[in-house]
């Protein structure tokens, strides 16, 4: 299959090819990928597809997918409507 | 190893700098920075750029910044595009006292060419239809302020830099600076040893630690600064949505997503960059008062970055007296990206003691020393 029809990040819509671009580029670091391909930054903060893009850093850097450092796990860990923020932060009293 | 120059952090600012020391002519310019491109604050920030300011220098250094913005992507020759939305800031006056100063500040803003207006309650609905109008006294508005992608915009200049002989080193570590006679002499890092006669601090948030090392106070500090991102939806907001008040600026970026951030008065001076749920509880509030109709959207991230803060809040853009060949550009105070342009040519001109672009009297290092603060900004967030 094509590299520009796999899609690696679903919420970005990040092909393989983007990303072996990059690599190729010398951008090689996990952080890089994320800023300037938006890996990592949608709805799924990168649940789907950290491991796929660790595994392609490792295998271009010839190194074990272990040593590779991925992004930074941040919150939310699901979307929450800032409305319902709001009110839950009320006093209940 | 023996160089011309080295630039210690690849900021927005580190990378400005280079860039304009090598189109003016340097050679052996070497940027050296401890983690990833933008791992600083210029890759936490909301990126908005913006001239309405209540001091003349900050103006001026805005102005052309954005003038510069206008046409980054033709100059660094950029493929990939810098994602500059020029639509503005919107910025709320919520008490008398805001309102008096914002008339001051328009009046200066347009003294200089700057396309600012005071606009009335009804007029700022027509450009913010979400608005809640019973949350704003009145408001300014500049059409020509915006928003970019930091990502791309450092990215932009760090490639314009490389391609005219800089050399980069991303994860070396700082960690003394050697000086003698009055004279920098040598930047050791956790991997090498250069020998140089000018260095130049454009550490961030470690702006100060870097001084110490060399032997330099810098009366700045790092403080923590808080800001989420929602999911993505499609365009409803043209320009950034901003109150000093109310401590809150609101931009939907051309993606889709908001970005919503403020600052914190009583955080502790330091490195802390962690989120906390507080931030969430408060901003959310905040939202449901002026933007009512974003408060029905998902946050899906918040993270934190430092502002490095300068005394007067404005920026350091400046030799050393005491220290030949040790040059700053720190102590942003939260503005450092929008000046970021400005910031690389003003700084390289005074590297090559040539004639500067800008009267850059406000910014000397010496202003805290001698006590001629001559003015300080009040417009922030
Ligand atoms: C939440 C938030 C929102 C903001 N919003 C805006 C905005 O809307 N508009 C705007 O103009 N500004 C904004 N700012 C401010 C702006 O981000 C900064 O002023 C600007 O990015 C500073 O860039 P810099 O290159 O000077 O510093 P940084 O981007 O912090 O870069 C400094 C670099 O130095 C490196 N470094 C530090 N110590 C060492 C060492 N010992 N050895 C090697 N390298 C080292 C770091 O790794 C870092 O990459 C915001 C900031 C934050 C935190």
């Amino acid at each position: 299959m094509n590299k520009d029809k796999i899609i690696i990040c679903r919420c970005s819509d990040v092909t393989l090819e983007d990303i072996h671009k990059l690599l190729e580029e010398g951008y090689t670091s996990f952080e890089d990928l994320k800023r300037l391909l938006r890996i990592g930054m949608g709805p799924c903060q990168g649940q789907t597809c950290a491991e796929l893009v660790r595994k392609e850093i490792a295998n271009f850097l010839h190194q074990k997918a272990e040593t590779v450092p991925i992004h930074k796990t941040r919150p939310l860990t699901i979307g929450v409507k800032l409305r319902a923020i709001a009110e839950g932060a009320k006093d209940e009293n | 190893m023996k160089t011309n120059i080295v630039i210690i952090g690849a900021g927005i600012s580190g990378v400005s700098i280079a860039y304009n020391l090598a189109k003016m002519g340097q050679k052996g310019i070497i940027v050296i920075d401890k983690s990833y491109m933008t791992s600083g604050a210029t890759g936490r920030c909301g990126a908005g750029v913006r001239q309405q300011w209540a001091t003349k220098s900050n103006c001026e250094m805005a102005k052309r910044s954005i003038e510069f913005f206008e046409i980054a992507e033709e100059t660094l020759q950029y493929e990939g595009g810098i994602e500059f939305k020029q639509e503005g800031y919107l910025i709320l006056a919520t008490n008398n006292e805001e309102v008096e100063q914002f008339k001051k500040n328009v009046e200066l803003q347009n003294s200089i060419g700057i396309a600012s207006r005071a606009i009335t309650v009804d007029e700022a609905l027509k450009i913010v239809p979400h608005l809640n109008p019973d949350s704003f006294l009145m408001a300014t508005f500049c059409p020509t302020d915006g928003h970019l992608n930091p990502f791309l915009m450092t990215d932009a200049y760090y490639q314009a830099a490389k391609r005219l002989g800089v050399d980069f080193h991303f994860f070396e570590n700082v960690k003394e600076i050697v000086s003698e006679h009055g004279q920098v002499q040598k930047v050791i890092t956790d991997q090498d040893t250069y020998k140089t006669n000018i260095v130049v601090n454009a550490a961030g948030g470690y702006a100060r630690e870097i001084g110490l090392m060399a032997g330099v106070e810098i009366p700045v500090y790092s403080e923590k600064h808080e800001i989420l991102v929602t999911e993505p939806i499609s365009r409803i907001q043209g320009p950034m949505v901003m109150s000093f008040s109310k401590n809150i600026y609101c931009q939907q970026v051309p993606h889709g997503s908001f970005l919503i951030g403020r600052g914190d008065p009583t955080v502790p001076h330091d490195h802390d960059i962690t989120s906390t749920w507080h931030f969430l509880d408060e901003m959310a509030k905040t939202v449901a008062d002026i933007l009512p109709k974003i408060g029905e959207l998902r946050v899906i991230r918040q993270w934190a970055g430092s502002y490095n803060m300068s005394p007067d809040k404005q920026p350091i853009i400046s030799d050393v007296p005491t220290l030949e060949g040790f040059f700053l550009a720190c102590g942003f105070s939260g503005h450092g990206f929008m000046f970021a342009p400005m910031t690389g040519i003003l700084l390289s001109e005074i590297i090559l003691k040539k004639p500067t672009t800008l009267d850059v009297g406000d910014y000397h290092l010496h202003r805290f020393k001698t006590n001629t603060i001559r003015e300080t900004e009040k417009s922030v967030v």
